[in-house]
């Protein structure tokens, strides 16, 4: 299943609750203030790090640049642009949207 | 008090804005800079506070061109030009989110929670957005 997130994980419990509930092999797409989530050095880094090894994470890169969050992005996250977002719908069977 | 003292400009008060949004997710970052403009032309004695994900509001670098939004953030740059030169940010907010001064777009005054406390303490007036 993919996963979305667009809320900022230092603001609402958002992220941490799909990283919960997210199997194995699924992915986690981060979009809109989701993207402060995939922030290096940053108090929840630790936590997406350690999610790493089951799910592959996603942060949509033109909310990335709108952020000011260029370079500022911790290692083993793919950067995709609106036509890869339409890849992972259509890779997975599903979409949740964790709002 | 009449509008025509109000005029006259004998009214000043400590006016505070506290930011605690993020910038283009939701609206109130855009919509706190309009209201801190306002009160700067009326020569109010403004104070700008930037903690939780308010920070994110004067992140350098930003580039809104893929996402189809104003990029408002130059303006914070300008709030000197209205004197509005009173600008802290939370050192507990930057250091939660892997942030230094330096990649702030504005000279900044970082201050602990006590301290921003204290500030508060001061103000006449204190808008949360």
């Amino acid at each position: 299943m993919l996963h979305t997130v667009n809320k900022s994980p230092f603001q609402k419990n958002t992220f941490e609750s799909c990283i919960k509930h997210a199997a194995k092999g699924s992915a986690v797409l981060l979009i809109e203030d989701g993207v402060y989530a995939a922030l290096k050095d940053s108090a929840v880094s630790a936590k997406v790090q350690q999610a790493m090894g089951d799910i592959t994470f996603y942060a949509l890169e033109p909310d990335v640049n709108a952020r000011g969050l260029k370079g500022k992005v911790m290692d083993g996250i793919n950067l995709v642009d609106y036509a890869g977002f339409v890849d992972l719908t259509v890779k997975f069977d599903r979409v949740q949207s964790w709002l | 008090m009449s509008d025509e003292e109000m005029m006259e400009g004998g009214v000043q008060k400590k006016f505070c804005y506290v930011n605690r949004t993020a910038p283009y997710g939701t609206v109130y970052a855009l919509e706190s800079l309009e209201v801190v403009l306002i009160g700067a032309a009326f020569e109010q004695d403004v104070s700008v506070i930037f903690m939780d994900d308010g920070v994110f509001q004067l992140t350098k670098g930003q580039d809104t061109a893929g996402i189809g939004m104003k990029n408002f953030s130059p303006t914070y740059r300008a709030l000197e030009m209205y004197d509005v030169e009173k600008l802290y940010v939370s050192k507990e907010s930057l250091e939660a989110r892997g942030l230094s001064e330096d990649d702030l777009l504005v000279d900044v005054e970082v201050k602990t929670a006590a301290e921003i406390r204290d500030l508060m303490e001061e103000q006449d007036v204190i808008l949360t957005f």
